[in-house]
């Protein structure tokens, strides 16, 4: 029984609790960091869809690395960008388990990117929950792979330019391309609207890997107010003004939804 | 066993046989030669035997598809050669941080760079002394035919799960591509998965904590601590030190070699007893943990040494530490590139028994 239930009143109806596989523990994240919206996203579903006694999980490089601090479940740590390799030894030896990594931007789209590609390409019967904040935020906001253009940042002082640093990478988008891949979408989690689509895109990567229908995707756009050096509200803001029409949300490609392998679908459905 | 139960294989096939017999269970490679059988080979048998291969897209995937699987208490293994082993070093630091099981081979040639595809002892350093960064050592068993090569890999994954660390087969081109008469063990029936308390695989919520397997360690003592632990446990290895003495009894001389050049000194030494010359032959069948007390008791006993290496000195550095209370050790080395034969030997090693 969480601590809330447990002092409730007669009176009172509990309505809102912390869910079983969310670890009962403050988060080390900034004020306003979506990390903790998104770890909440996964132990619920990890709850809804009973999985959490079969769940090993992979944390990568980044401020949550510390997943296993906050979700309940069996964990390992990956080197920076190797997580999707990680994960595809964790369901190869034991492939009777869910197994799920949570990965940044620079650590999935820049040092991991052959290793999310190929995954994915495989087919491997996992789920990747990319957090895209447009930075590397652990190691104090340099530019990542996902870094607007215009955006400024510690190693982009004069903000990001396309002529010199290459324009941001859509994942949702390229990962559709490749026939592994079962499901690829993109939400966004700075507002109560979005993040009720947004974990519906990753019940959806979820349960590819529980149909064996193949590998599933969410990404999922997120603020870092610290190194956007933003207060919560302006960074929430500005997913909405400036991420959102460079990454627009939607699923990419949905194999259980339209029943092929290999299209290449574009937009919401 | 009886004749008609060996097998005439490559040292290769002898590793993956060996892995096979000792309940490997997944298996992450990539191209390279000479090296390229055992890749071939688990490709076939592992996934008949029931297990999973993955042609990995890199040896930096393979090597952390390793670390994935060990995590999980799987038996696993990778094999590549030396330039791939320089790509492996950061999930294998990582193994060794996290204290993660797992069998890595390398069958070794010619360096530095894409060197070539022929036998070397090049990467003696890398082997012994981690190969990736930190504070760290690898189990490191080097045979010097299909027979041990067979039997070392077998022997590596109870090794790697006693200590929960990577162990490393250090062979070369010669080890692996050479094709000899093998006997093999009967196959593991048991899972040793079973019980391990470390591993993942689930649990009911409430149960017990959720086990977490990872190499950072912030909070203020707990990486000293975790560094002193993987100390103490290297230490407990020394007793599992293991060497091949051939005539050293009352040799003046001893020529100390491993692995495929070992054996091709064990040739020139037979001869040159042969023609009454006092010599012997040590040959560490561990790199790390190092026979050095075994060394060391022969340099009491005033014995001389030559190492004799197929590199440019490196195992050399280990024998001078092992007897420099007594002594010193001259070395001799073949040049990657260079194939030896026993004859090569002769003159260096009549060369250091001469110099008194």
């Amino acid at each position: 029984m969480s601590n809330a239930a447990k002092n409730m009143s007669a009176d009172e109806e509990l309505v809102f609790s912390r869910p079983d596989s969310l670890i009962d523990r403050a988060t080390h994240y900034c004020p306003g960091c979506h990390h903790g919206v998104a770890h909440r996203m996964v132990a619920e579903l990890l709850d809804e869809m009973d999985l959490a006694r079969n769940t090993l999980a992979v944390s990568s490089i980044g401020c949550s690395v510390f997943l296993y601090n906050y979700v309940d479940v069996d964990t390992v740590e990956a080197p920076h960008g190797r997580a999707p390799a990680v994960a595809t030894g964790v369901k190869r030896g034991r492939p009777d388990k869910f197994v799920f990594a949570y990965q940044g931007d620079g650590d999935l789209a820049s040092i991991g990117m052959a290793e999310i590609i190929h995954a994915a390409n495989r087919g491997e019967r996992i789920s990747i929950v990319f957090v895209n904040n447009t930075v590397y935020g652990m190691t104090g906001g340099q530019m990542a792979p996902t870094t607007l253009i215009g955006q400024k940042t510690t190693t982009c002082p004069g903000g990001r330019c396309k002529d010199r640093e290459g324009a941001p990478i859509r994942m949702a988008e390229l990962l559709s391309g490749l026939g592994g891949v079962a499901f690829s979408a993109r939400g966004s989690l700075d507002s109560v609207k979005n993040i009720r689509q947004a974990k519906k895109y990753m019940r959806q990567a979820f349960e590819v890997q529980t149909k064996g229908l193949g590998f599933g995707f969410v990404e999922l756009l997120s603020a870092c107010p610290t190194n956007w050096h933003m207060n919560p509200l302006a960074a929430n803001a500005r997913i909405a003004a400036e991420m959102i029409p460079y990454f627009p949300l939607g699923v990419y490609k949905d194999v259980a939804a339209d029943g092929t392998c290999g299209s290449l679908a574009g937009g919401e459905k | 066993m009886a004749g008609k139960d060996r097998l005439f294989v490559k040292g290769n096939e002898a590793v993956a046989l060996g892995a096979l017999a000792a309940g490997c269970k997944c298996f992450f490679g990539y191209p390279i030669t000479p090296q390229n059988d055992i890749p071939e080979f688990m490709s076939k048998a592992l996934v008949e035997a029931g297990g999973a291969f993955v042609q990995a897209e890199s040896e930096v995937a393979a090597s952390n598809m390793l670390l994935g699987a060990g995590a999980a208490g799987v038996r696993a293994m990778t094999s590549s050669s030396s330039p791939g082993l320089s790509l492996k070093q950061e999930a294998i630091s990582y193994m060794a941080g996290s204290e993660i099981p797992a069998v890595i081979v390398n069958m070794s040639r010619g360096g530095p760079g894409l060197g070539d595809i022929g036998p070397s002892q090049g990467d003696y350093f890398q082997s012994t002394r981690g190969g990736g960064h930190g504070d760290y050592r690898l189990f490191v068993l080097a045979p010097s035919g299909a027979q041990e090569a067979y039997d070392m890999t077998y022997e590596a994954f109870d090794l790697a799960f006693a200590f929960r660390n990577p162990v490393l087969i250090l062979g070369d081109a010669i080890v692996g591509q050479m094709k000899e008469p093998i006997t093999p063990r009967p196959p593991r029936k048991d899972d040793p998965a079973e019980g391990l308390d470390w591993r993942l695989e689930g649990f009911e919520k409430g149960s017990r904590k959720n086990r977490i397997i990872k190499s950072l360690f912030l909070n203020d003592g707990e990486l000293a601590g975790q560094n002193k632990h993987l100390q103490a446990k290297y230490e407990t290895w020394k007793k599992l030190v293991r060497a091949e003495s051939f005539d050293t009894d009352d040799a003046e001389l001893v020529v100390v070699a491993f692995g495929s050049i070992g054996r091709i000194a064990k040739n020139a030494v037979r001869n040159l007893r042969a023609k009454g010359k006092k010599v012997g032959l040590f040959r560490p069948k561990t790199l790390y943990p190092f026979p050095a007390a075994q060394l060391e008791r022969l340099a009491k006993a005033g014995k001389r040494f030559l190492t004799i290496e197929h590199n440019l000195g490196q195992m050399v550095e280990d024998v001078r530490l092992s007897v420099r209370k007594h002594g010193d050790s001259d070395l001799f080395c073949v040049y990657p590139g260079n194939m030896p034969s026993p004859d090569d030997f002769e003159a260096p090693i009549l060369k250091a028994l001469g110099r008194k």
